[in-house]
């Protein structure tokens, strides 16, 4: 539905992306992760015809970006960074002028609305002006123009930005039902969502694809050793060394608490009943046992900040370093 | 309803929800009301003056002595409060970022060129409408021709035109509404001021061009009651360069 080949965008000598390529099918929904100025919201912009490539070639539905803009426009509902709403208009006005706008007339025009609104839960507020609600309502007026339509493309620049919670939820259901019939292209922050949403995720970073794969694939390709912690009541001198005794284990590094270690073990092996056993054998007082799995915050920070250190979640980083991430959860904005 | 005109619908309703067009009117039609007063006070000096002399009724020259007066001195007003009616025409779109919006909707820029002209052309033509007011009523109490009155109007409605075409030109240029009106004040100042230039060369090749790009002999030939095919012909153009010149502007902001 979405080809996207070589595409590379230059403002003066600053190369916005370079040579990005990538394609979405039918009915996927496709999330773009990337740190401030990676360049997401330039390729939504080529996408959506708002300003050219300066090399390679974008299709949407078959339709040349460059050469053929009209079409391609008609095939896409896009919901820019700030929601482009009038604020003078009320959000049946607005939407009446959008679907004008798209061409859509008379009794079709009025199912379109309705059911527009009713979508996004507009219906209390459809005689207000938009200048008087809230930011929420705002991007749910600015959804309800790029779903307007019903176009089989959907270009949403962080489309749950400014909701609450309750709100957020619905709107991924609501992305989430959209898959299969409309191919979905998200720009977000939140990368949660992205896991909760997508099918398939591309990190970009300074204007460069740097991975693109399903959610669970990506953290297993980066993933270079299964990683489990466990916690102990006691743990007498000798238990890291039966611990690295164990079949398989590569690795045992001392947690931060007491008693609690992170253990490495080789890649597809899951040790964890082996060392279930020799901890009740040694009647070491087993508290906890858990698998670490790489979120896709680890891997965007992998990918992204250029780190080693924080390659792979370590035991020691998931006390301080989690809880900073959570609040980096939101990276900013292109 | 086509895009074209639900451009004009939308324009027109962000007109009049909004205070400007009710101020500017209202601005408008107090200034034509006061020149007019003045000048029909002018000449009822004159037309007593005249009686002094000559003894018995005067006859005066309505047209003469009023209404090319006014059509004269309305272009400074028109100067002025024009690019007030066009400065937000796309500065506010773009400052609102719903200039995206628009660029992104399957609607061509020539047709948002069109549709934001036509809106604010309507606005000015309702404007001078209010304005056969005062010969109206002066008809009530005197003779004279309405054919020059007429083409007084004519000159009006595309002088009016093309005044707003540069507005349209100078919104597209910045996203600051102050910005746009300013650049678009000092456009028609010195179309204005290049006729006097003009002037200066006197009858050779160059002061002949010089002043046909200034609209003011063009305006004051229509104003005179002459309808001259040269005068319209410069009225459309100029009407079709600035419409031509907003175009690629706001077709540039793609390839910026």
């Amino acid at each position: 539905m979405i080809d996207v080949h070589n595409i590379t965008k230059r403002y003066g000598h600053h190369t916005a992306i370079d040579q990005v390529t990538f394609s979405v099918a039918k009915g996927e929904v496709l999330a773009f992760l990337g740190p401030n100025g990676a360049g997401k919201t330039t390729t939504m912009r080529i996408l959506t015809c708002f300003m050219p490539a300066t090399e390679g070639s974008a299709r949407v539905a078959g339709f040349d970006c460059t050469e053929q803009p009209l079409d391609v426009k008609r095939q896409i509902g896009y919901l820019p960074e700030t929601p482009p709403v009038y604020q003078e208009f009320t959000v049946t006005e607005y939407l009446t002028f959008v679907g004008r706008l798209r061409g859509i007339t008379g009794p079709k025009l009025s199912s379109a609305l309705d059911h527009s609104i009713g979508r996004l839960e507009l219906g209390s507020v459809r005689h207000r002006l938009i200048g008087n609600l809230s930011r929420g309502y705002r991007q749910r007026v600015g959804l309800a123009q790029a779903l307007l339509h019903d176009p089989p493309v959907l270009i949403l620049d962080e489309p749950t930005v400014g909701l609450d919670p309750k709100q957020i939820i619905e709107i991924r259901e609501l992305i989430k039902s959209l898959a299969g019939s409309h191919s979905v292209i998200l720009s977000t922050h939140i990368l949660p969502e992205a896991t909760a949403v997508c099918q398939r995720v591309v990190i970009i970073d300074k204007g460069r694809i740097v991975a693109e794969d399903t959610p669970e694939q990506l953290s297993a390709r980066l993933r270079q050793s299964e990683k489990i912690s466990i916690t102990l009541k006691t743990c007498p001198a000798d238990c890291e060394a039966k611990l690295r005794a164990i079949a398989g284990v590569l690795n045992v590094l001392p947690g931060q608490a007491g008693g609690s270690f992170l253990i490495e073990c080789e890649l597809g092996r899951d040790l964890r009943d082996e060392i279930a056993r020799v901890a009740v054998l040694n009647q070491w007082g087993l508290l906890e046992l858990r698998t670490l799995s790489m979120t896709l915050e680890d891997v965007f920070l992998q990918l992204t900040r250029h780190e080693d250190h924080l390659a792979e979640p370590v035991e020691a980083s998931v006390g301080t370093a989690t809880a900073e991430r959570q609040a980096d959860g939101r990276v900013g904005s292109v | 309803m086509t895009p074209v005109q639900a451009v004009i619908a939308k324009e027109l309703r962000g007109y009049f929800v909004s205070p400007i067009v009710y101020v500017v009117g209202a601005v408008f039609l107090l200034i034509f009301g006061l020149l007019s007063y003045l000048y029909v006070g002018f000449a009822g000096a004159q037309a007593i003056q005249l009686m002094q002399m000559q003894g018995g009724m005067a006859q005066i020259n309505l047209n003469d002595l009023v209404f090319r007066n006014l059509f004269a001195s309305i272009r400074i007003v028109l100067v002025i409060i024009l690019p007030i009616l066009t400065m937000r025409l796309f500065a506010e779109e773009r400052k609102l970022r719903t200039f995206e919006f628009l660029m992104t909707s399957p609607i061509r820029v020539t047709d948002i060129v069109i549709g934001k002209f036509v809106s604010v052309f309507v606005i000015y033509l309702g404007l001078v409408a209010g304005t056969v007011l005062v010969p109206t009523v002066l008809m009530l109490f005197s003779d004279f021709d309405w054919n020059p009155i007429w083409t007084g109007y004519l000159g009006m409605a595309l002088l009016g035109a093309l005044f707003l075409s540069v507005g349209v030109f100078a919104s597209a240029l910045t996203e600051n509404q102050i910005v746009a009106a300013f650049i678009s004040f000092g456009m028609l100042l010195t179309l204005w001021l290049i006729a006097g230039l003009g002037g200066l060369f006197g009858d050779t090749t160059a002061g002949r061009v010089i002043s046909y790009i200034s609209y003011m002999e063009h305006y004051d030939r229509l104003v005179r009651g002459l309808i001259d095919t040269s005068d319209l012909v410069y009225f459309a153009s100029g009407l079709a360069l600035m419409l031509f010149l907003t175009h690629r502007v706001v077709e540039s902001t793609r390839w910026k």
